[in-house]
Protein backbone atom coordinates (compact mmCIF):
# COMPACT_ATOMS: atom_id res chain seq x y z
CA UNK A 1 0.00 0.00 0.00
CA UNK A 2 1.47 3.36 -0.79
CA UNK A 3 1.71 6.63 1.02
CA UNK A 4 -1.33 8.90 2.02
CA UNK A 5 -1.29 11.40 -1.00
CA UNK A 6 -0.10 15.02 -0.67
CA UNK A 7 -3.26 17.20 -0.27
CA UNK A 8 -2.46 18.71 -3.60
CA UNK A 9 -5.92 19.54 -4.37
CA UNK A 10 -7.31 20.76 -1.01
CA UNK A 11 -5.46 24.33 -0.27
CA UNK A 12 -4.22 23.22 3.65
CA UNK A 13 -5.58 25.07 6.26
CA UNK A 14 -7.75 27.37 4.21
CA UNK A 15 -11.26 25.93 4.17
CA UNK A 16 -12.97 27.51 1.50
CA UNK A 17 -16.50 28.30 2.52
CA UNK A 18 -20.07 27.60 0.45
CA UNK A 19 -23.30 28.78 0.31
CA UNK A 20 -26.39 27.44 1.01
CA UNK A 21 -26.96 27.10 -2.54
CA UNK A 22 -23.84 24.82 -2.72
CA UNK A 23 -24.90 23.13 0.07
CA UNK A 24 -28.34 21.79 -0.77
CA UNK A 25 -27.15 21.14 -4.54
CA UNK A 26 -24.44 18.55 -2.65
CA UNK A 27 -27.16 17.24 -0.65
CA UNK A 28 -29.50 17.04 -3.60
CA UNK A 29 -26.93 15.54 -5.60
CA UNK A 30 -25.64 12.58 -3.31
CA UNK A 31 -29.22 11.74 -2.45
CA UNK A 32 -30.44 11.45 -6.26
CA UNK A 33 -27.61 9.37 -7.18
CA UNK A 34 -28.86 5.74 -6.14
CA UNK A 35 -32.04 6.89 -7.50
CA UNK A 36 -30.49 7.70 -10.89
CA UNK A 37 -27.98 4.46 -10.60
CA UNK A 38 -31.00 2.08 -9.98
CA UNK A 39 -34.09 4.04 -11.83
CA UNK A 40 -36.15 0.37 -10.91
CA UNK A 41 -35.79 1.80 -7.18
CA UNK A 42 -39.07 3.65 -7.83
CA UNK A 43 -41.49 1.09 -8.50
CA UNK A 44 -40.91 -0.81 -4.47
CA UNK A 45 -43.23 1.90 -3.67
CA UNK A 46 -44.82 2.10 -6.12
CA UNK A 47 -46.40 -1.41 -5.49
CA UNK A 48 -49.58 -0.80 -3.27
CA UNK A 49 -50.41 2.25 -5.48
CA UNK A 50 -50.75 0.06 -8.37
CA UNK A 51 -52.99 -2.89 -6.43
CA UNK A 52 -55.16 -0.15 -5.61
CA UNK A 53 -55.31 1.11 -9.12
CA UNK A 54 -55.81 -2.22 -10.71
CA UNK A 55 -57.67 -4.04 -8.09
CA UNK A 56 -60.23 -1.37 -6.57
CA UNK A 57 -60.35 0.89 -9.56
CA UNK A 58 -62.50 -2.20 -11.65
CA UNK A 59 -64.90 -1.80 -8.77
CA UNK A 60 -65.87 1.70 -9.42
CA UNK A 61 -69.23 2.74 -10.76
CA UNK A 62 -69.25 4.69 -13.95
CA UNK A 63 -69.38 8.57 -13.31
CA UNK A 64 -72.82 10.00 -14.20
CA UNK A 65 -72.46 12.11 -16.60
CA UNK A 66 -70.88 9.40 -19.11
CA UNK A 67 -66.81 10.03 -18.34
CA UNK A 68 -64.61 6.67 -16.99
CA UNK A 69 -64.42 6.29 -12.85
CA UNK A 70 -60.68 6.48 -13.68
CA UNK A 71 -60.39 10.26 -14.47
CA UNK A 72 -61.85 10.28 -10.58
CA UNK A 73 -59.45 7.44 -9.60
CA UNK A 74 -56.36 7.87 -10.83
CA UNK A 75 -55.71 11.43 -9.32
CA UNK A 76 -55.95 10.07 -6.31
CA UNK A 77 -53.68 6.88 -6.53
CA UNK A 78 -51.01 9.44 -7.85
CA UNK A 79 -51.48 11.45 -4.63
CA UNK A 80 -51.13 8.06 -2.86
CA UNK A 81 -48.18 7.00 -4.24
CA UNK A 82 -46.18 10.67 -3.86
CA UNK A 83 -47.89 9.68 0.04
CA UNK A 84 -45.83 6.65 0.10
CA UNK A 85 -42.85 7.80 -1.14
CA UNK A 86 -42.52 11.02 0.28
CA UNK A 87 -43.81 9.33 4.22
CA UNK A 88 -41.40 6.24 4.06
CA UNK A 89 -38.54 8.39 3.06
CA UNK A 90 -37.43 8.92 6.56
CA UNK A 91 -36.10 5.28 6.82
CA UNK A 92 -33.15 5.69 4.25
CA UNK A 93 -31.60 8.54 6.56
CA UNK A 94 -32.41 6.23 9.63
CA UNK A 95 -30.39 3.44 8.40
CA UNK A 96 -28.01 6.18 7.98
CA UNK A 97 -28.05 7.05 11.08
CA UNK A 98 -27.40 4.12 12.10
CA UNK A 99 -24.71 2.82 10.01
CA UNK A 100 -22.48 6.31 11.07
CA UNK A 101 -22.68 8.24 7.81
CA UNK A 102 -25.59 10.69 9.19
CA UNK A 103 -23.04 11.27 11.96
CA UNK A 104 -20.10 12.15 8.73
CA UNK A 105 -22.38 14.55 6.96
CA UNK A 106 -23.13 16.10 11.11
CA UNK A 107 -19.04 16.75 11.22
CA UNK A 108 -18.99 18.22 7.71
CA UNK A 109 -19.23 21.93 7.20
CA UNK A 110 -22.77 21.62 5.46
CA UNK A 111 -25.39 23.27 6.77
CA UNK A 112 -28.05 21.56 8.90
CA UNK A 113 -31.03 23.18 6.85
CA UNK A 114 -28.89 22.19 3.60
CA UNK A 115 -29.07 18.66 5.23
CA UNK A 116 -32.78 18.41 5.46
CA UNK A 117 -33.61 20.77 2.24
CA UNK A 118 -31.40 19.31 -0.04
CA UNK A 119 -33.12 15.90 0.98
CA UNK A 120 -36.27 16.44 0.64
CA UNK A 121 -35.82 18.50 -2.56
CA UNK A 122 -34.88 15.10 -3.99
CA UNK A 123 -38.30 13.76 -3.17
CA UNK A 124 -39.87 15.56 -6.22
CA UNK A 125 -37.79 13.33 -8.35
CA UNK A 126 -39.45 9.88 -7.42
CA UNK A 127 -42.80 11.30 -7.04
CA UNK A 128 -42.77 12.97 -10.81
CA UNK A 129 -41.29 9.65 -12.03
CA UNK A 130 -44.05 7.83 -10.65
CA UNK A 131 -46.72 9.86 -11.36
CA UNK A 132 -45.94 9.52 -15.55
CA UNK A 133 -45.80 6.19 -15.15
CA UNK A 134 -49.16 5.84 -13.30
CA UNK A 135 -50.12 8.05 -16.22
CA UNK A 136 -48.75 6.20 -18.75
CA UNK A 137 -50.11 3.06 -17.22
CA UNK A 138 -53.49 3.82 -17.41
CA UNK A 139 -53.90 5.53 -20.54
CA UNK A 140 -54.92 2.87 -22.44
CA UNK A 141 -57.26 1.92 -20.03
CA UNK A 142 -59.27 5.06 -21.06
CA UNK A 143 -57.53 7.68 -18.49
CA UNK A 144 -57.51 11.30 -20.43
CA UNK A 145 -54.91 13.52 -18.54
CA UNK A 146 -55.33 17.38 -19.34
CA UNK A 147 -51.52 18.11 -20.57
CA UNK A 148 -51.27 21.58 -19.01
CA UNK A 149 -53.20 20.49 -15.66
CA UNK A 150 -50.95 17.81 -15.20
CA UNK A 151 -47.64 19.57 -15.29
CA UNK A 152 -49.49 22.28 -12.80
CA UNK A 153 -50.78 19.42 -10.81
CA UNK A 154 -47.25 17.60 -10.68
CA UNK A 155 -46.04 21.03 -9.77
CA UNK A 156 -47.87 21.23 -6.56
CA UNK A 157 -47.77 17.35 -5.95
CA UNK A 158 -43.92 18.01 -5.93
CA UNK A 159 -44.04 20.85 -3.38
CA UNK A 160 -46.53 18.73 -1.26
CA UNK A 161 -44.04 15.99 -1.77
CA UNK A 162 -41.38 18.22 -0.64
CA UNK A 163 -43.31 18.54 2.72
CA UNK A 164 -44.14 15.02 3.61
CA UNK A 165 -40.10 14.17 2.88
CA UNK A 166 -39.16 16.70 6.01
CA UNK A 167 -42.01 15.45 7.75
CA UNK A 168 -40.87 12.19 7.61
CA UNK A 169 -36.83 12.72 7.93
CA UNK A 170 -38.12 14.49 10.74
CA UNK A 171 -40.01 11.64 12.37
CA UNK A 172 -36.63 9.66 11.33
CA UNK A 173 -34.55 11.77 13.71
CA UNK A 174 -36.69 11.69 16.51
CA UNK A 175 -37.17 8.20 16.53
CA UNK A 176 -33.61 8.09 16.28
CA UNK A 177 -32.32 4.21 16.27
CA UNK A 178 -35.77 3.03 17.28
CA UNK A 179 -36.78 1.88 13.68
CA UNK A 180 -40.22 0.36 14.99
CA UNK A 181 -41.18 3.65 15.97
CA UNK A 182 -40.70 5.05 12.81
CA UNK A 183 -42.58 2.67 11.28
CA UNK A 184 -45.34 2.63 13.72
CA UNK A 185 -45.84 6.36 13.50
CA UNK A 186 -45.57 6.33 9.86
CA UNK A 187 -48.52 3.14 9.48
CA UNK A 188 -50.76 5.08 11.85
CA UNK A 189 -50.65 8.27 10.35
CA UNK A 190 -50.66 7.07 6.80
CA UNK A 191 -54.19 5.53 6.20
CA UNK A 192 -56.51 7.50 7.82
CA UNK A 193 -54.95 10.85 6.05
CA UNK A 194 -55.52 8.71 3.18
CA UNK A 195 -58.43 7.94 3.69
CA UNK A 196 -60.38 11.09 5.12
CA UNK A 197 -58.95 13.09 1.80
CA UNK A 198 -61.15 11.25 -0.36
CA UNK A 199 -58.67 9.00 -1.90
CA UNK A 200 -60.37 6.15 -2.65
CA UNK A 201 -64.02 6.74 -2.35
CA UNK A 202 -65.41 10.32 -1.63
CA UNK A 203 -66.05 11.83 1.45
CA UNK A 204 -69.17 13.68 0.73
CA UNK A 205 -71.88 11.64 1.91
CA UNK A 206 -69.98 10.47 5.13
CA UNK A 207 -71.38 11.89 8.70
CA UNK A 208 -70.82 14.80 9.71
CA UNK A 209 -67.77 14.13 11.75
CA UNK A 210 -66.19 12.53 8.87
CA UNK A 211 -66.36 15.74 6.77
CA UNK A 212 -65.15 18.01 9.54
CA UNK A 213 -61.80 15.41 9.66
CA UNK A 214 -61.52 16.06 5.97
CA UNK A 215 -61.63 19.50 5.83
CA UNK A 216 -58.58 19.70 8.03
CA UNK A 217 -56.62 17.17 6.74
CA UNK A 218 -54.27 19.31 4.47
CA UNK A 219 -53.90 16.09 2.24
CA UNK A 220 -57.76 16.71 0.54
CA UNK A 221 -57.31 20.41 -0.90
CA UNK A 222 -53.93 18.54 -2.70
CA UNK A 223 -56.62 15.76 -3.99
CA UNK A 224 -58.87 17.65 -4.79
CA UNK A 225 -56.92 20.11 -6.81
CA UNK A 226 -55.06 17.10 -8.48
CA UNK A 227 -58.49 16.42 -9.72
CA UNK A 228 -59.54 19.61 -10.61
CA UNK A 229 -56.33 19.82 -12.72
CA UNK A 230 -55.92 16.59 -14.31
CA UNK A 231 -59.34 17.16 -15.29
CA UNK A 232 -58.66 20.13 -17.14
CA UNK A 233 -59.83 22.90 -15.07
CA UNK A 234 -56.72 25.15 -14.52
CA UNK A 235 -57.72 28.56 -12.89
CA UNK A 236 -60.00 27.27 -9.68
CA UNK A 237 -60.60 28.41 -6.02
CA UNK A 238 -60.03 24.00 -5.85
CA UNK A 239 -56.74 24.19 -7.58
CA UNK A 240 -55.69 27.91 -5.40
CA UNK A 241 -56.47 25.65 -1.87
CA UNK A 242 -54.14 22.76 -3.10
CA UNK A 243 -51.63 24.70 -3.74
CA UNK A 244 -51.90 26.79 -0.96
CA UNK A 245 -52.04 23.25 1.20
CA UNK A 246 -48.85 22.21 -0.36
CA UNK A 247 -46.80 25.23 0.25
CA UNK A 248 -47.69 25.05 3.77
CA UNK A 249 -47.24 21.47 4.20
CA UNK A 250 -43.99 22.15 3.00
CA UNK A 251 -43.37 25.42 5.18
CA UNK A 252 -44.04 23.68 8.18
CA UNK A 253 -42.01 20.13 7.33
CA UNK A 254 -38.99 22.06 6.33
CA UNK A 255 -39.06 24.71 9.46
CA UNK A 256 -39.73 21.48 12.12
CA UNK A 257 -37.39 19.27 9.84
CA UNK A 258 -34.16 21.94 10.12
CA UNK A 259 -35.19 22.53 13.71
CA UNK A 260 -34.82 18.75 14.32
CA UNK A 261 -31.83 18.78 11.95
CA UNK A 262 -30.24 21.49 13.97
CA UNK A 263 -30.91 19.29 17.40
CA UNK A 264 -29.42 16.19 15.91
CA UNK B 1 2.07 24.45 11.38
CA UNK B 2 2.18 25.74 14.87
CA UNK B 3 1.05 26.51 17.89
CA UNK B 4 -2.07 24.98 20.02
CA UNK B 5 -4.08 22.95 17.98
CA UNK B 6 -6.90 22.13 21.00
CA UNK B 7 -7.70 23.86 24.16
CA UNK B 8 -10.48 22.75 26.32
CA UNK B 9 -11.03 24.75 29.74
CA UNK B 10 -13.07 22.85 32.55
CA UNK B 11 -14.68 20.65 29.65
CA UNK B 12 -17.62 19.36 31.37
CA UNK B 13 -20.82 16.55 30.18
CA UNK B 14 -23.77 15.44 31.60
CA UNK B 15 -25.98 13.02 30.83
CA UNK B 16 -29.70 12.77 32.22
CA UNK B 17 -30.26 8.98 32.52
CA UNK B 18 -33.61 8.03 34.04
CA UNK B 19 -34.27 11.56 36.34
CA UNK B 20 -30.30 10.35 37.17
CA UNK B 21 -27.38 12.66 36.10
CA UNK B 22 -24.46 10.79 34.91
CA UNK B 23 -21.29 12.89 34.76
CA UNK B 24 -19.55 11.20 31.48
CA UNK B 25 -16.81 14.03 31.14
CA UNK B 26 -15.92 16.13 34.30
CA UNK B 27 -13.75 19.41 34.14
CA UNK B 28 -11.08 18.80 31.35
CA UNK B 29 -8.31 20.36 30.55
CA UNK B 30 -6.55 19.45 27.98
CA UNK B 31 -4.18 20.98 25.67
CA UNK B 32 -2.81 19.39 22.26
CA UNK B 33 0.02 21.14 20.13
CA UNK B 34 0.27 21.17 16.09
CA UNK B 35 1.18 17.85 15.14
CA UNK B 36 1.19 15.94 18.17
CA UNK B 37 -0.10 12.50 17.93
CA UNK B 38 -2.76 11.87 20.87
CA UNK B 39 -4.13 8.77 22.22
CA UNK B 40 -7.16 8.88 24.88
CA UNK B 41 -7.31 5.62 26.08
CA UNK B 42 -9.87 4.21 28.95
CA UNK B 43 -12.31 1.86 29.00
CA UNK B 44 -15.82 1.54 27.79
CA UNK B 45 -17.60 4.53 29.41
CA UNK B 46 -14.31 6.55 30.85
CA UNK B 47 -15.62 9.63 28.80
CA UNK B 48 -13.36 8.91 25.90
CA UNK B 49 -15.97 9.38 23.10
CA UNK B 50 -18.11 11.86 24.84
CA UNK B 51 -15.02 14.42 24.89
CA UNK B 52 -14.29 13.62 20.83
CA UNK B 53 -18.24 14.01 20.64
CA UNK B 54 -17.51 16.92 22.04
CA UNK B 55 -14.26 18.55 20.43
CA UNK B 56 -15.93 17.93 16.73
CA UNK B 57 -19.09 19.79 17.35
CA UNK B 58 -21.54 16.57 17.47
CA UNK B 59 -22.34 17.46 21.07
CA UNK B 60 -22.57 20.37 23.17
CA UNK B 61 -20.71 21.01 26.17
CA UNK B 62 -22.77 21.06 29.62
CA UNK B 63 -20.17 23.75 30.91
CA UNK B 64 -16.74 24.50 30.06
CA UNK B 65 -14.80 25.96 26.57
CA UNK B 66 -13.22 23.78 24.34
CA UNK B 67 -11.21 25.93 21.22
CA UNK B 68 -10.23 23.18 18.14
CA UNK B 69 -8.22 24.46 15.50
CA UNK B 70 -8.32 27.74 16.84
CA UNK B 71 -12.19 28.28 16.77
CA UNK B 72 -14.74 27.84 20.01
CA UNK B 73 -16.89 24.72 19.41
CA UNK B 74 -20.10 26.76 20.82
CA UNK B 75 -19.80 29.94 19.07
CA UNK B 76 -18.29 28.75 15.15
CA UNK B 77 -19.46 24.84 15.12
CA UNK B 78 -19.67 25.09 11.49
CA UNK B 79 -15.70 27.04 11.19
CA UNK B 80 -14.73 23.72 13.80
CA UNK B 81 -16.30 21.62 11.05
CA UNK B 82 -14.67 23.22 8.01
CA UNK B 83 -11.36 22.56 9.22
CA UNK B 84 -11.46 19.14 11.11
CA UNK B 85 -11.29 15.55 9.82
CA UNK B 86 -13.42 13.31 11.93
CA UNK B 87 -13.62 9.05 11.16
CA UNK B 88 -16.08 7.81 13.32
CA UNK B 89 -17.06 4.35 14.56
CA UNK B 90 -19.58 3.41 11.92
CA UNK B 91 -19.25 3.70 8.04
CA UNK B 92 -18.98 7.31 6.94
CA UNK B 93 -20.02 6.24 3.47
CA UNK B 94 -23.95 5.14 3.12
CA UNK B 95 -24.09 1.80 2.13
CA UNK B 96 -26.90 2.15 -0.41
CA UNK B 97 -24.07 4.69 -2.47
CA UNK B 98 -20.39 3.70 -3.93
CA UNK B 99 -17.67 4.73 -2.76
CA UNK B 100 -16.36 7.11 -5.08
CA UNK B 101 -19.70 8.88 -5.57
CA UNK B 102 -19.30 9.32 -1.51
CA UNK B 103 -15.65 10.59 -1.86
CA UNK B 104 -16.65 12.99 -4.59
CA UNK B 105 -19.78 14.42 -2.32
CA UNK B 106 -17.95 14.56 0.58
CA UNK B 107 -15.44 16.61 -1.23
CA UNK B 108 -17.85 18.84 -2.60
CA UNK B 109 -19.20 18.91 1.41
CA UNK B 110 -15.65 20.55 1.67
CA UNK B 111 -15.95 23.56 -0.91
CA UNK B 112 -13.88 21.78 -3.32
CA UNK B 113 -15.05 22.09 -7.11
CA UNK B 114 -16.76 18.82 -8.73
CA UNK B 115 -13.18 18.68 -10.93
CA UNK B 116 -10.39 18.88 -7.80
CA UNK B 117 -13.45 16.77 -5.89
CA UNK B 118 -13.23 13.89 -8.49
CA UNK B 119 -9.35 14.34 -8.54
CA UNK B 120 -8.84 14.32 -4.92
CA UNK B 121 -11.52 10.78 -4.90
CA UNK B 122 -9.10 9.13 -7.17
CA UNK B 123 -5.98 10.39 -5.46
CA UNK B 124 -6.97 8.47 -2.38
CA UNK B 125 -8.48 5.62 -4.30
CA UNK B 126 -5.49 4.74 -5.01
CA UNK B 127 -3.59 5.16 -2.41
CA UNK B 128 -5.81 3.49 -0.06
CA UNK B 129 -5.72 0.22 -2.24
CA UNK B 130 -9.59 0.78 -3.22
CA UNK B 131 -9.01 1.04 -6.87
CA UNK B 132 -10.95 -2.78 -7.98
CA UNK B 133 -14.21 -1.69 -5.44
CA UNK B 134 -14.47 2.30 -5.28
CA UNK B 135 -17.38 1.84 -8.17
CA UNK B 136 -19.01 -1.22 -6.23
CA UNK B 137 -21.92 -0.48 -4.06
CA UNK B 138 -20.64 0.13 -0.23
CA UNK B 139 -23.08 -2.57 1.09
CA UNK B 140 -20.96 -4.94 -0.83
CA UNK B 141 -17.80 -4.00 0.48
CA UNK B 142 -16.01 -5.84 3.27
CA UNK B 143 -15.03 -4.89 7.19
CA UNK B 144 -11.41 -3.94 5.76
CA UNK B 145 -12.14 -1.87 2.83
CA UNK B 146 -14.87 -0.01 3.88
CA UNK B 147 -12.83 1.44 6.96
CA UNK B 148 -10.10 2.48 4.76
CA UNK B 149 -13.27 3.94 2.68
CA UNK B 150 -13.78 5.78 5.90
CA UNK B 151 -10.26 6.88 6.40
CA UNK B 152 -10.50 8.01 2.59
CA UNK B 153 -13.55 10.13 3.51
CA UNK B 154 -12.05 11.98 6.55
CA UNK B 155 -9.15 13.18 4.30
CA UNK B 156 -11.14 14.17 1.37
CA UNK B 157 -10.06 17.79 2.62
CA UNK B 158 -6.33 16.80 3.60
CA UNK B 159 -7.60 18.64 7.46
CA UNK B 160 -5.10 19.48 9.66
CA UNK B 161 -6.52 18.04 12.75
CA UNK B 162 -7.77 14.41 11.96
CA UNK B 163 -9.99 12.66 14.79
CA UNK B 164 -10.49 9.14 14.49
CA UNK B 165 -13.03 7.53 17.61
CA UNK B 166 -12.18 3.93 18.43
CA UNK B 167 -10.70 3.53 14.60
CA UNK B 168 -9.47 -0.10 14.70
CA UNK B 169 -12.87 -2.00 16.39
CA UNK B 170 -13.73 -4.67 14.52
CA UNK B 171 -10.81 -5.02 12.06
CA UNK B 172 -8.81 -8.12 11.68
CA UNK B 173 -5.48 -8.06 12.58
CA UNK B 174 -4.30 -7.20 9.31
CA UNK B 175 -6.15 -4.62 8.80
CA UNK B 176 -5.53 -3.53 11.78
CA UNK B 177 -2.07 -3.14 11.21
CA UNK B 178 -2.89 -1.68 7.77
CA UNK B 179 -4.70 1.39 9.48
CA UNK B 180 -1.92 2.16 12.08
CA UNK B 181 0.67 2.36 9.24
CA UNK B 182 -1.65 4.80 7.52
CA UNK B 183 -1.94 6.64 10.96
CA UNK B 184 1.52 7.21 11.34
CA UNK B 185 2.35 8.21 7.59
CA UNK B 186 -0.17 10.76 7.80
CA UNK B 187 1.23 12.03 11.13
CA UNK B 188 5.30 11.58 9.38
CA UNK B 189 4.63 13.07 5.82
CA UNK B 190 1.98 15.80 6.48
CA UNK B 191 2.15 16.89 9.98
CA UNK B 192 -1.18 16.09 10.47
CA UNK B 193 -2.30 16.25 14.18
CA UNK B 194 -4.18 13.17 15.54
CA UNK B 195 -6.53 12.45 17.94
CA UNK B 196 -7.79 9.20 18.34
CA UNK B 197 -9.66 7.22 21.39
CA UNK B 198 -9.06 3.31 21.59
CA UNK B 199 -9.38 1.10 24.37
CA UNK B 200 -7.08 -1.39 22.44
CA UNK B 201 -3.53 -0.99 24.79
CA UNK B 202 -1.20 -2.14 22.45
CA UNK B 203 -2.75 0.07 20.26
CA UNK B 204 -1.92 3.59 21.87
CA UNK B 205 1.76 1.99 22.61
CA UNK B 206 3.39 1.57 19.09
CA UNK B 207 1.43 4.43 17.55
CA UNK B 208 0.73 7.46 20.44
CA UNK B 209 3.52 9.59 21.25
CA UNK B 210 1.25 10.54 23.62
CA UNK B 211 -1.34 8.72 25.88
CA UNK B 212 -3.69 10.41 28.11
CA UNK B 213 -5.61 7.82 30.41
CA UNK B 214 -8.96 8.71 31.19
CA UNK B 215 -11.40 7.12 33.64
CA UNK B 216 -14.62 8.17 35.25
CA UNK B 217 -15.10 11.36 32.88
CA UNK B 218 -10.87 12.82 34.33
CA UNK B 219 -7.69 12.54 32.76
CA UNK B 220 -5.94 10.31 35.65
CA UNK B 221 -2.60 10.39 33.38
CA UNK B 222 -1.00 11.95 30.53
CA UNK B 223 2.42 11.20 28.96
CA UNK B 224 4.03 9.31 26.59
CA UNK B 225 4.18 5.75 27.21
CA UNK B 226 7.68 5.05 27.97
CA UNK B 227 7.53 7.91 30.54
CA UNK B 228 4.07 6.10 31.78
CA UNK B 229 5.41 2.99 32.41
CA UNK B 230 8.38 4.19 34.07
CA UNK B 231 6.55 6.22 36.26
CA UNK B 232 3.76 4.23 37.20
CA UNK B 233 4.83 0.61 36.63
CA UNK B 234 8.14 -1.26 36.92
CA UNK B 235 9.34 -4.58 34.92
CA UNK B 236 8.13 -7.99 35.85
CA UNK B 237 9.91 -10.47 36.90
CA UNK B 238 8.03 -13.98 37.26
CA UNK B 239 9.97 -16.98 38.33
CA UNK B 240 8.29 -20.63 38.16
CA UNK B 241 9.63 -22.25 41.29
CA UNK B 242 9.93 -25.98 41.96
CA UNK B 243 7.84 -26.35 45.02
CA UNK B 244 5.61 -24.09 46.91
CA UNK B 245 7.36 -23.36 49.83
CA UNK B 246 9.93 -22.32 47.86
CA UNK B 247 8.03 -19.88 46.40
CA UNK B 248 6.18 -18.99 50.42
CA UNK B 249 10.52 -18.06 51.05
CA UNK B 250 11.44 -15.94 48.51
CA UNK B 251 8.33 -13.83 50.01
CA UNK B 252 9.06 -14.18 53.40
CA UNK B 253 12.53 -13.45 53.15
CA UNK B 254 12.43 -11.13 49.89
CA UNK B 255 15.09 -12.73 48.52
CA UNK B 256 17.08 -11.14 46.26
CA UNK B 257 14.61 -8.44 45.82
CA UNK B 258 15.95 -4.55 46.26
CA UNK B 259 13.56 -2.75 48.11
CA UNK B 260 10.54 -1.09 46.57
CA UNK B 261 9.90 -4.03 44.43
CA UNK B 262 6.48 -5.42 44.64
CA UNK B 263 6.23 -9.16 45.78
CA UNK B 264 3.07 -11.00 44.65
CA UNK B 265 2.87 -15.21 44.78
CA UNK B 266 0.85 -17.29 43.28
CA UNK B 267 1.07 -20.88 44.19
CA UNK B 268 4.83 -21.68 42.77
CA UNK B 269 5.27 -18.19 41.37
CA UNK B 270 6.53 -15.24 42.24
CA UNK B 271 5.72 -12.82 40.66
CA UNK B 272 8.34 -9.05 41.40
CA UNK B 273 7.36 -5.85 39.99
CA UNK B 274 10.70 -3.93 39.69
CA UNK B 275 12.58 -1.63 37.96
CA UNK B 276 15.83 -2.61 35.78
CA UNK B 277 14.06 -5.85 35.67
CA UNK B 278 16.71 -7.54 33.00
CA UNK B 279 19.77 -6.09 35.11
CA UNK B 280 18.27 -7.67 38.37
CA UNK B 281 17.21 -11.26 37.15
CA UNK B 282 20.79 -12.63 36.49
CA UNK B 283 21.72 -11.41 40.03
CA UNK B 284 18.25 -12.91 41.59
CA UNK B 285 18.85 -16.25 40.12
CA UNK B 286 22.38 -16.45 41.61
CA UNK B 287 21.24 -15.44 45.20
CA UNK B 288 18.47 -18.04 44.97
CA UNK B 289 20.69 -20.61 43.98
CA UNK B 290 22.92 -20.39 46.99
CA UNK B 291 19.98 -19.80 49.00
CA UNK B 292 19.60 -23.68 47.47
CA UNK B 293 16.18 -22.71 45.74
CA UNK B 294 15.54 -24.48 42.69
CA UNK B 295 14.57 -21.88 39.89
CA UNK B 296 12.21 -23.64 37.24
CA UNK B 297 11.74 -20.94 34.62
CA UNK B 298 12.07 -17.26 34.38
CA UNK B 299 10.54 -14.28 32.58
CA UNK B 300 11.18 -10.59 32.47
CA UNK B 301 8.53 -8.64 31.12
CA UNK B 302 8.23 -4.81 30.40
CA UNK B 303 5.39 -2.96 31.48
CA UNK B 304 2.61 -2.88 29.58
CA UNK B 305 -0.26 0.69 29.54
CA UNK B 306 -2.37 -2.00 31.38
CA UNK B 307 -0.04 -2.15 34.16
CA UNK B 308 -0.09 1.67 34.20
CA UNK B 309 -3.74 1.27 34.36
CA UNK B 310 -4.06 -1.09 36.60
CA UNK B 311 -1.67 0.70 39.68
CA UNK B 312 -3.38 3.95 38.65
CA UNK B 313 -6.93 2.49 38.97
CA UNK B 314 -6.73 -0.77 40.58
CA UNK B 315 -8.59 -2.40 37.77
CA UNK B 316 -7.50 -3.93 34.94
CA UNK B 317 -8.26 -2.17 31.23
CA UNK B 318 -8.11 -5.64 29.62
CA UNK B 319 -10.63 -7.77 32.18
CA UNK B 320 -12.97 -4.45 31.22
CA UNK B 321 -12.71 -4.34 27.68
CA UNK B 322 -13.46 -8.06 27.55
CA UNK B 323 -16.32 -8.00 29.89
CA UNK B 324 -18.43 -4.60 28.60
CA UNK B 325 -17.80 -5.85 25.14
CA UNK B 326 -18.40 -3.08 22.26
CA UNK B 327 -17.39 0.46 22.99
CA UNK B 328 -19.70 2.91 24.32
Amino acid sequence: MSAVPSPLNAPKGRPMSTSMVMDTAVVFGRELRPVLRNPFSLVFTMVQPLFFLALFGPLLPDVPGGGSALQWFVPGIIVMSCLFAGSTTGSNLQFEMQTGSHERTLVSPLRRSALIVGRSLKEIVPIVGQAALIVAATVPFGFRPHLGGAVVGLLILGVFGVGLGAFSYTLALASKDQEWMFWAIQQTLIFPLMLLAGMLLPVDDGPGWMQVLSKLNPLTYVVDAERALFGGELASATVAQGAVAALVVAGLGLLVGTRAMRRA
Amino acid sequence: MNGTMIRTRGLTRHFTVKKETVEAVRGLDLHVEAGELVALLGPNGAGKSTTLRMLTTLLPPTSGTAEVAGLDVTADPRGVRARIGYIGQGNGAAHSQRGRDELVSQGRAYGLSRTAARARAAELIASLDLEGVADRLVSSLSGGQRRRLDIAMGLIHAPDLLFLDEPSTGLDPQNRANLQEHIAALRAEHGTTIVLTTHYLDEADQLAERVIVIDHGQVIADDTPERLKADHAGDRITLTLGHERDARRVVAERLGVVAGGRVERAGAQVVIETDGGARLAPKLLRGLDEAGIEVAAVEVARPTLDDVFLNLTGRSLREESATTGEAA
